[in-house]
């Protein structure tokens, strides 16, 4: 490997081009905003499982942005309406063969929309951008997190007792497994026995763990489990997509930061000092919406047909 | 030895997994969006040459195996133990028949291989890629019969009996490829 020379063939930067042409073409269509938030933010993410990289300007405290989710759930609070970004993202630590530290994400809002509607909507919008030549398009299907578990494993994830778990997370991977949380658990199982099996093309998976909330509604399956609204898209068995049904409550948002932080004192994580101006944009009424991010060097890794990121980059981390 | 960290596991780096010395041959950074990073770890346990997969949490961490390659001469067996010496120091090191494994049948005295030691004693033993050894045993060549078609079996003076041309006899000595046991030529 010739270091700096790009890890994309030319090829791949004239399909990147028309990927996000044809991305801002499918907004603009649907008068959808195409916004532009800050990379550069005084606060960021608590998520335990999420590192940001700390910088500074002129001595004040400063993060490279997870996502652009906080800035644009300001806009929306101030009445921006239907919102995108396609834009640059930071995570600290994350190098393997489908993860880059720094890589571009489109995040959309919807506003008085519900999951399902935007899982339709990231389903055209795939259907969009991996249709070949002659017309043809990839399969896309909808099944839930619960129906993934009993079809590989024949269990129940939502009901499955934590003891249980572990020893199957144990048994897959290693003892530490043992006594993790209900979270890593589930996220281990799926990652090894469910993500390796989805079909070629597209798959979207909903009614996620209520320990797996995030930043979505908690709501009720058809069964009655407390589930939360969040979805993800896989291509190809790659993680590509997150959704929600947005939490717009200020006062439960302001417990899950609270919840996060004590989590990531437990495990000796720097705490960081959560978004006020969030919680102040919730205090003052956000539309119900639903939101999702792609990441889109994962996508054109899908579109191209190749294993590595570094082949959809022009410069991967590796010769930065 | 020093312990490594999930994100120092390269392809090479030998570890001790459940109490055996293990070589990493390949290790995924995988993570969910929102979840917990690991490493799924693909490793050779250098005792029985078994590939383990294994997946370790981020941040999780190994001992390092004390185990390293050493070019050798192989000096003799007593039926009991082979002997092998490092050309450097002269130290000899004595390899039990289950160390020496498949190089046994190729193993010809004054061979330089490469002995794997764990803990200064060795482990495992390869014999060098190309090997010439005397054919001890085989039926009578037909003379003449240089061209292609047709092989026969030969035994050698080492143990091992690969696959030859007609022509070749007992006395011959031929070259062998011992990672895939086939006959190369004759040496003159």
């Amino acid at each position: 490997m010739n270091k700096w020379q790009p890890g994309a063939s030319l090829n791949t930067l004239h399909r990147r081009a028309v990927m996000l042409s044809s991305i801002r073409e499918f907004f603009k269509q649907r008068s959808v905003l195409e916004v532009e938030v800050p990379v550069l933010g005084r606060s960021t993410v608590t998520d335990l499982n999420i590192n940001s990289i700390a910088t500074s300007s002129e001595g004040a405290q400063g993060y490279l942005q997870t996502s652009p989710e906080y800035f644009m759930k300001r806009l929306l609070a101030s009445g921006s309406g239907d919102i995108y970004s396609m834009g640059k993202a930071f995570r600290d630590g994350e190098i393997g063969v489908k993860h880059n530290p720094e890589f571009t994400m489109l995040e959309w809002y919807r506003c008085g929309w519900d999951d399902h509607q935007l899982m339709s909507e990231v389903a055209e919008l795939m259907k969009l951008l991996l249709a070949g030549e002659d017309g043809t398009t990839c399969d896309v299907i909808k099944m839930s997190y619960a129906d993934c578990f009993f079809d590989s494993l024949g269990f129940d994830p939502h009901s499955a007792d934590l003891r249980d778990l572990q020893l199957l997370a144990a048994k897959l991977a290693s003892d530490s497994w043992l006594d993790e949380t209900r979270a890593n658990c589930l996220d281990l199982i799926f990652s090894i026995q469910i993500e390796t099996q989805l079909p070629l093309g597209v798959a979207i998976i909903y009614d996620f763990p209520e320990c797996q909330a995030a930043l979505a509604q908690m709501g009720q399956n058809s069964v009655g489990q407390t589930i939360s609204r969040r979805f993800e898209a896989f291509l190809n068995g790659v993680e590509i997509a997150n959704g929600y049904l947005e939490l717009i409550d200020a006062n439960e948002q302001a417990l899950r930061f609270e919840r996060d932080t004590e989590a990531r004192k437990c495990l000796d994580r720097p705490t960081l000092g959560v978004d006020q101006n969030l919680l102040a944009a919730l205090n003052s009424g956000i539309p119900a919406c639903a939101g999702v991010a792609i990441g889109l060097d994962r996508l054109l890794m899908g579109i191209l047909g190749v294993d590595s990121i570094d082949q959809a980059l022009a410069f991967s981390w590796l010769r930065c | 030895m020093a312990n490594y960290s999930t994100n120092e596991f390269r392809s090479g780096l030998k570890v001790m997994l459940d109490g055996d010395p293990c070589s990493i041959l390949e290790n995924e950074f995988v993570k969910p969006g929102k979840g917990q990073a690991f490493s799924r770890v693909k490793l050779r346990n250098l005792k029985t040459s078994r590939v383990l997969e294994k997946t370790f949490k981020s941040g999780e961490s190994l001992e390092g195996a004390d185990v390293m390659d050493q070019d050798m001469q192989y000096l003799y067996t007593d039926g009991d133990f082979w002997y092998f010496m490092e050309p450097d120091t002269f130290e000899q090191h004595q390899a039990t028949e289950n160390a020496v494994g498949d190089a046994l049948q190729w193993l010809s005295e004054q061979d330089v291989c490469m002995v794997t030691l764990y803990n200064g004693s060795p482990l495992s033993v390869m014999p060098p890629n190309h090997v010439e050894i005397e054919i001890i045993e085989t039926d009578p060549g037909l003379r003449g019969d240089t061209a292609q078609g047709g092989s026969k079996p030969a035994k050698l003076v080492t143990g091992a009996v690969v696959k030859v041309p007609l022509f070749l006899d007992q006395g011959d000595v031929i070259k062998v490829d011992t990672r895939t046991g086939e006959y190369q030529g004759r040496v003159k």
